[in-house]
This record gives structure tokens, sequence and C-alpha cells, in this order.
């Protein structure tokens, strides 16, 4: 078979990146999956949307991608429901470093309009009353931020791109990309051989994996992030709770569970993505201190996924050294945030059109020299 | 008996109407219909729910039942609140 793209990976950012260029007019797009809709990253990630970075660029593309969502249901014409909910994202310092470097992260994102504040733990409690106030300093808090479902909004995206015409082949693995005289020639899946000039890798936790097979370095890995649901209550919580120094992010989704997760600032990199009894232990006793009713909450279940690590946990999107080879990956845990921008930008660059944004800055060349990368620090 | 009223997952209140639309849309895969449509993601995790939606996969693409994938079996086996889970991991240490 033949394409004019083939983009790796039906995730958000892979779907999101072939209704883009199929909304644009591009015809005879493939997207090839190894398992299915959301199988990686998307359908593991923790599903908050939030504006709140440290980084203008990630400022930028996150205010842009939730001003999508806030649409995202009639532009994409979805039927079903991709339960946008923004109720906001309520991020509590625990030492003074925080404190300022807090103070100093929502100048930033005021400059950029977005209407975070920095506020006392009183007014933190008001916002969420089961908070303990007694291990934190302050907070921020920013309404806008929130929540989207991943599994209905990559759908969506999924349902839109089909329309416009995208082929989707599930269940089939990417084995090769034929490289010839520097340029793509095919690429081969466990099922077929699809003849093209133009691959999108946009593969999660493999994207240096694919970027091997056409001998583009891409310096990400694979790491292992953990994560559990409770059993669904009345609501008792709007925002998303977190804290970096405390290593959590807990919020209630729509129907009623709590979604939680954590890091682990020992884990190797790998494509583990099993789950472990020590992070329940670390998870229960990390929840308990900072929200403490939400420890009569049973846990139903827990997984875990990858993220795909930069070394400036900023993401890596746009063109390599090999023509016609483009790379969309390295979110560091934000890829399903940041998909609507994801998929435009990379549409323009690949067009050769205006950016909306310019994200220059994110092209992989910022790692091969010497330069100055700023590393985003606001990350769990 | 109408589809509509027929509960497939009792935990998440799925029918076997809804299960029916998503597979003639294409989702066949037990993974997909769990995303979307939450069965098996409720307090049984899927012991209630999981083989007749099989059946249904089954009936649907005309293949052995057998041959009808079941969802990724995750932890824990049943319910613990988070509180148990604190104490007992400090009782342990």
């Amino acid at each position: 078979m033949k394409a004019s793209y083939v983009i790796i990976g039906a995730g958000i950012s892979g779907c999101s990146i072939a209704y883009n260029l199929a909304k644009k007019g591009v015809k005879d797009i493939v997207v090839v999956e190894k398992d299915y809709l959301t199988a990686g990253a998307t359908g593991r990630c923790g599903a908050g949307v939030r504006q709140q970075w440290g980084t203008e660029m990630n400022c930028r593309l996150a205010k842009a991608s939730i001003d999508f969502f806030s649409v995202a249901k009639d532009e994409l014409g979805y039927a079903g429901d991709i339960e946008f909910k923004q109720e906001g994202y309520l991020i509590v310092a625990v030492n003074e470093e925080e404190d300022q470097q807090f103070a100093k992260n929502v100048i930033l994102q005021n400059s950029l309009g977005i209407p975070s504040r920095k506020i006392t733990k009183e007014e933190a409690k008001e916002i969420v009353p089961h908070l303990n106030t007694d291990v934190i300093l302050s907070a921020t808090f920013c309404p806008t931020d929130g929540h989207l479902n991943p599994f209905t909004m990559t759908d969506a995206y999924y349902q839109a791109a089909k329309r416009l015409g995208v082929t989707f082949l599930f269940r089939e693995e990417v084995k090769n990309i034929v490289v010839n005289d520097d340029k793509i020639d095919k690429v081969i899946t466990t099922n077929h051989e699809i003849h093209t000039e133009n691959v999108i890798n946009a593969a999660g936790g493999y994207a240096k994996e694919i970027g091997d097979m056409v001998n583009i370095n891409i310096p990400v890995f694979a790491e292992r992030h953990e994560i559990l649901v409770t059993e669904p209550i009345e609501k008792i919580q709007g925002p998303m709770v977190m804290s970096f120094g405390m290593n959590i992010y807990c919020q209630q989704v729509p129907h009623g569970s709590f979604l939680m997760g954590r890091s682990n600032p020992f884990e190797k990199p790998s494509h583990n993505i099993e789950s472990s009894w020590q992070f329940l232990d670390e998870m229960a006793k990390t929840v308990c201190t900072l929200l403490p009713p939400i420890g009569n909450l049973r846990v139903i279940r827990q997984w875990a996924g990858s993220y795909n690590m930069s070394p400036d946990r900023q993401p890596i999107i746009g063109t390599t050294d090999l023509p016609g080879f483009y790379v969309a990956c390295g979110f560091s845990g934000h890829g399903f945030m940041f998909a609507p921008m994801t998929g435009l930008l990379l549409t323009e660059i690949i067009l050769g059109e205006p950016l909306t944004i310019d994200i220059t800055d994110l092209h992989i060349d910022r790692f091969k020299s010497n330069q100055q990368i700023t590393i985003e620090k606001s990350v769990v | 008996m109408n589809k509509k009223d027929i509960i497939i997952c009792r935990c998440e209140d799925v029918t076997l109407e809804e299960i029916h639309q998503l597979l003639e849309q294409g989702y066949t895969n037990i993974e997909e219909l769990k995303r979307l449509l939450r069965v098996g993601m409720g307090p049984c995790q899927g012991t209630t729910c999981m083989q007749l939606i099989q059946r249904e996969v089954s009936k649907f693409l005309n293949i052995p039942i057998e041959e009808v994938k079941t969802q990724k079996v995750r932890p824990l086996t049943m319910g613990v609140k988070l509180n148990a889970i604190k104490e007992g991991a400090s009782d342990e240490s």
C-alpha cells in the first residue's frame, strides 16, 4: 500500500496530528498502531490538563490546548462526552523554595494570559476543604485548568480523522523503516509494506526505538509512572490537587472516583509498566497526609504507563536530519494535555505554514549544541 | 426483553444495547469497550461482566469465545482502604 504520511502511534498525539493534517486537505494518511486506540501513555494518563507551568513554552502550549479542549466537542463533531471539566488545579507549596518559585511562575503565567493566582493556605482550604494545611505553606490556583476523559477525547480525534479519510491500522507493529539515499522508501509493519516518503514518530514510550530505525538519535527514554483509582463517591473535590515537593497529584473525576499518582525518583529507564506494591504504600502515605479523608476510600485498581522523558522535560516537535522524518515525542508526562497544539503545530511545520506558536525552541537540534536548555521543574 | 433493560456491567450500569452499539461501530476489542463504556472498571473489576462481554464479542465476530481476549487483569484483587494500606505499611517497617 501507499501513503503520503505514515504516523506511528494512535495515542492522542498521533490522532491529533492525523486530524490536523487531514483537515488541511492532505490525503492518503495512514496511522499505524501496534495495539488498540489509546493503548500507550494516553490511555494510562492522569487525565489532568493544566496551564500552570514554569517555562514560557509549556505555558503557551498548554493555554492554547485548553482553549481548543473547551470547543473540541463541537470542532470535532463528537457525539460522545469528552467530560471536559474546568475546576482548576490547586498546586500546593510545601517549602520556601517552592513558595518563592511559585510566585515567579504566577507572574510568568499571568503575563501570558493564564489566570492563575498565588493564594494563602487558608484560601486553599476554602477551595478544597479536606486539605491538610499543616503540611503546606501556600498554594497557587488556576480556575481554568481541569480534566478531560483521555479515551473519549482521543476517540473524538480518531473519529474526526476517519471521517476526513485517514486510514488506521490497529494491532500492527512497525518493524522497520527503509531509507535509501537519505530518503524514506517504505515502512514495514507486521502486516504491510507501506510505501511513503514521510514518517511521523508519535510512538510515545517507544519513540527512541522508532528513531533508531532510521539512525536518528532521539535523546529520550521511557520511564514507568504508576497511578491508582478509588471507588466513586459523591463530589467533594473540584480541582486537581498537586504537590511537587510531596510528589503527588490527586483529583476526583466526574465519574466520582479519585485518580492519584506519584513518581518514583529511583525509577530506571525501561518499558516496564507493571504495577508495584511499593507504589501503593508510598501513595497511601502521601495522600493520607495531604488529603486525610481520602484515606477512607477503597483502591479499586492500579496500573502504570510510560513517560517519554526528554533532557529538559519539554517536548521535541519538528523536523529531523532525515528529510521526511518528523518527531512529536519527549512529552515527559504531558503529551495528553498538549495534544491539540502538537497536531496543529506539527502540521504547520510539515506544510510550511506560519506557526500559530513559535516552537523553534522545541526542535531536536537544541540538544546538539552546548546551548543552555531551560529545564521544566513543574513536573510530577 | 429490551436490550436497553439488560444490564451487562452492574458496577457501571452498562446495558447490552450500549455494548452492541459500539460493536457495530467497529470497537470489537475488549480493551476498547472497557475504555469507552467503563465495563469492568468498577469495584468487581470485570468479575461479573467480562464473560458476558466475551460472549457478545464472540457472537458478533463469529469466532470461538476462547479467541476473544479479556482485559488485562490488574491489582488489587479486592478494594482496600488507603488508610489500611498506609497502616499496613507502617506495621511492617
